[in-house]
């Protein structure tokens, strides 16, 4: 298993550094930062001098060099529109973002779950309609939307909630419930779909004929087997939170990274734009190595190619 | 016998509902068991067999299934008056049972311990160390080999046979009084099929185990039964002692399926002269490994498929290639048609070598050498009418025959192979295996080949389909002048459709002759194996025994 890891993370490396050149190149296309950090007003030998001093006369060669040198060092430039080192930027804003992923997709993979098997455990009843009906609500209702109603709801309806910012558990509630909704939507129906494959197969026949009783059936031998797709579709989703949920975090004021990623291209803060991608993608690569472990954990059949 | 059978079920009916509307599955059946007997369903696919098991075992889901009549009682205790508790506490405890396909009867993602240890802790026997000691007990008893290392093993790291020993072994953990077994054997090799009836035996004669045994195969009927009923479209068509039956049968049905079974005492078909043309085929030291992994600093492992194989086969001339699962023989078929590479070696097609074709040769070569496969329906575009499948080679092989005359040649061809040419616009679906079968060969026909190869083109089919698709192979080939080469792993099948025999073993030839000599005298002791894998009739081994 070491190994199989030791070799997922040397992958990975050379797909981190393929994304950081491509992300090195195409941020420089958005224009020159001088226009935008000095005063309108700035002579050309002023906006000449701002840019000697940064570094972008340089041909993008060179500056592409230094900055793989300075990447050697672990040295990731400073965030020029807040005068401190990039990567203590994107680090500050990062676990923000992680703990709202986090718990929107564990919330919403277990209640996906418990939903979507015990819908397919009875499919056509009541309670399948309803599942069914809420989870496609769910997956097809726009978060930028559903945020925004919640906020005039909660808000500045009844006053329960704040509107943005962090601070107070009360903050948390209406991030979580929108990043929650839509992984929920979705899960269900993936579980639903799964889990009434699984009940349909030979082996659950063999359960049946062994006399095992009908949740141990559902929540024992068919749920272990439909997981695998759940996982999947679970760890997308997930990659997407963990991106950044641009839209939520700017509507709640949440100082996450999808929100400084944001800032950071409109200010052409080009440091900044290079360690927020290298935080996410490095999550992300670890995420998609912790899935692969998940799925040998739940399926003896996948093993990993060690020999 | 004192008036209540162990197991008695009585007029059963059972409809199945589908959009189409409703179709009656089993009609008015009735039969009983009684212990240590075996009673031994036969009949093809749907004849209704499965369900009635089904039925016993309260395994028929209630929609789509209906039970509309009928009922099943054990010990004069009819079963549809009992609780859902109640049911599942006679599941495993006093009616056990086994299916065809072990693998996907076993749950993928749990260990075979696992499994065991849960008939004893869901009947609330045993739990933890001691369930696990009992499931180490009967693991033995079953015959699987370290039982205490291999418990905690998943049900891929097993064999085909070991798995149905092990499902056998979680049927009987709790001593049930009747073991219903459907198509046990069916999915495994001759010479594992034969341990799996022992093992049976064995412990229907330590236990005292009511058998009710669900095949096709007269063979394994023939075997196991003390007591036959013969279903057909769901209804009963004639029941009696094993013997009688299989000796004396009443029903034309019993009798069609008697004879068609492809060896017995009944008089075999004129002999053939050896056709005397030139070999159109010479395969020579053909060598073929598989890959199987290859890691990113590892030394791929290698897995030697077929060994410095050589034979010849000459225009019109039949060979039969038999062999178990594993053998290579598929391979071989696969190499020749250039749909894998080989390794090593040549195989001259009219003195051309086939592994070195280019891409124009080798469309030129595939014109003249066609392949039947073993699953019709999985080698046929669903969405394609009839028209379409056979009329795809000359899509192809453009020069063959021109548009307008398609429709012609496929009502031409459709004919040769004995279907309805009106059915051409209709889709794999609406036919039946046979038929299926037959739209396979005639798309083969359709590019006037010298050399037809068959991979297991028979095996899916139930026998009395077989032997019709064989007849018509013959008679093709009689009619057309065509070679085949018939991959098998059912010896006796061949006896009299094949010029020689090449029994093939671990990727190698163990033994190459005429059909003829290969039955008069087997030489190796693999080849006799296979001939005498056959099931004998219960009758014969017990006189045997005495």
């Amino acid at each position: 298993m070491f190994a199989f890891i030791l070799r997922r993370a040397g992958q990975s490396v050379i797909a981190v550094i393929g994304l950081l050149v491509l992300v090195f190149f195409l941020s420089r296309l958005t224009g020159d930062p001088a226009y935008l950090y000095l005063p309108l007003d700035s002579s050309e030998a002023q906006r000449q001098a701002f840019s000697e001093a940064h570094g972008f006369n340089d041909p993008l060669v060179v500056q592409f060099g230094r900055y793989l040198v300075d990447l050697a060092r672990f040295d990731f430039g400073d965030a020029l529109s807040r005068n401190r080192p990039a990567m203590e930027v994107a680090l500050e804003a990062f676990p923000q973002t992680l703990k709202l992923a986090a718990i929107a997709i564990v919330l919403s993979l277990c209640l996906a779950v418990v939903v979507g098997s015990l819908a397919a455990a009875r499919p056509g009843s009541l309670f399948d309609k309803l599942a069914t009906t809420a989870s496609l609500a769910g997956a097809s209702a726009p978060d930028f939307w559903v945020a925004i109603v919640a906020i005039l709801v909660f808000s500045v309806g009844l006053g329960l909630l704040p509107t943005s910012g962090t601070g107070t558990a009360l903050h948390w509630i209406m991030p979580i419930f929108v990043l929650t909704l839509r992984p929920f939507g979705l899960l269900v129906q993936v579980v639903r779909g799964t889990m009434m494959s699984a009940l349909a197969s030979p082996y659950v026949k063999t359960a049946r004929a062994k006399g095992v009783n009908r949740s141990r059936i559902v929540f024992r031998h068919a749920l272990r087997n439909s997981l695998l797709p759940v996982i999947t579709v679970a760890g997308d989703l997930a990659a997407s939170l963990v991106n950044g949920a641009v839209v939520v975090e700017t509507i709640f004021g949440w100082p996450g990274i999808g929100k400084l990623m944001i800032d950071a291209i409109v200010r052409r803060d080009f440091a900044l734009i290079q360690a927020t991608v290298l935080v996410t993608a490095i999550a992300i690569f670890v995420l998609n190595i912790a899935i692969d472990l998940v799925y040998a954990r739940l399926d003896p059949r996948i093993r990993f190619e060690t020999r | 016998m004192t008036g209540t059978h162990l197991l008695e079920v009585k007029d059963l009916t059972v409809d199945f509902l589908s959009l189409g509307g409703s179709f009656r599955a089993t009609n008015g059946v009735s039969f009983h068991v009684d212990a240590g007997e075996t009673l031994v369903i036969l009949g093809e696919s749907g004849s209704g067999k499965s369900v009635s098991a089904s039925a016993i075992m309260g395994l028929i889901d209630t929609p789509p299934g209906d039970i509309c009549a009928g009922s099943v009682a054990y010990r004069g205790r009819d079963l549809s008056s009992l609780s859902e508790g109640e049911r599942r506490d006679l599941n495993g405890r006093k009616i056990a049972m086994i299916f065809q396909d072990p693998l996907s009867h076993l749950n993928p993602v749990y260990t075979i311990g696992w499994q065991m240890e849960e008939v004893f802790s869901v009947h609330g026997v045993a739990s933890g160390g001691v369930a696990r000691q009992r499931a180490i007990d009967i693991l033995r008893r079953v015959g699987i080999p370290e039982p205490e290392k291999r418990i905690d093993q998943y049900p891929h790291q097993f064999s085909g046979g070991q798995r149905q020993r092990i499902m056998i072994g979680m049927a009987i953990a709790l001593r049930p009084e009747i073991l219903i077994a459907d198509e046990p054997t069916t999915a495994l090799d001759v010479s594992v099929q034969a341990q799996i009836l022992e093992l049976l035996k064995k412990l229907q004669a330590e236990d005292g185990l009511a058998i009710i045994m669900i095949t096709h195969d007269l063979e394994v009927a023939a075997n196991m039964a003390d007591r036959v009923i013969v279903m057909k479209s769901g209804r009963i068509v004639e029941e009696g002692e094993a013997r009688a039956v299989f000796e004396n049968p009443a029903h034309t049905y019993t009798r069609t399926l008697i004879n068609a079974l492809p060896h017995g005492d009944h008089e075999a078909p004129p002999k053939r002269g050896r056709p005397a043309g030139k070999p159109i085929l010479e395969v020579r030291n053909i060598d073929k490994f598989y890959t199987l992994s290859s890691g990113f600093f590892a030394k791929p492992a290698r897995l030697h498929a077929v060994k410095k194989l050589s034979f010849d086969v000459a225009a019109g001339e039949t060979i039969g290639i038999v062999g178990e699962s594993g053998s290579g023989k598929s391979t071989v078929a696969r190499v020749l048609l250039g749909l894998n590479e080989a390794s090593g070696g040549e195989a001259l097609f009219h003195g051309r070598d086939i592994l070195k074709m280019d891409r124009k040769e080798l469309l030129a070569f595939r014109r003249k050498v066609q392949m039947v496969f073993q699953d019709p329906y999985s080698s046929m575009n669903p969405r394609m009418t009839v028209l379409d499948i056979v009329s795809e080679p000359w899509r192809i092989h453009k020069d063959i025959l021109e548009k307008p005359r398609w429709r012609d040649r496929v009502t031409e061809l459709l004919g040769l192979v004995g279907l309805n040419p009106e059915h051409a616009a209709r889709y794999p679906h609406q036919f039946s295996g046979g038929q299926r079968q037959r739209i396979a060969i005639a798309r083969a026909l359709a590019c006037d080949p010298e050399l037809v190869v068959c991979d297991e083109a028979v095996s899916a089919l139930d026998v009395s389909v077989q032997v019709q698709v064989i007849g018509l192979l013959a008679e093709l080939r009689d009619r057309l002048g065509l070679a085949y080469i018939f991959i098998t792993h059912d010896l006796p099948i061949v006896r009299h459709f094949a010029d020689r025999i090449i029994v093939m073993k671990s990727g190698e030839i163990v033994e190459h002759a005429t059909t003829e000599e290969i039955f008069r005298s087997p030489q190796h002791a693999y080849t006799r194996q296979l001939i005498n894998a056959t099931p004998k009739p219960k009758w014969q081994t017990a006189a045997d025994a005495a």
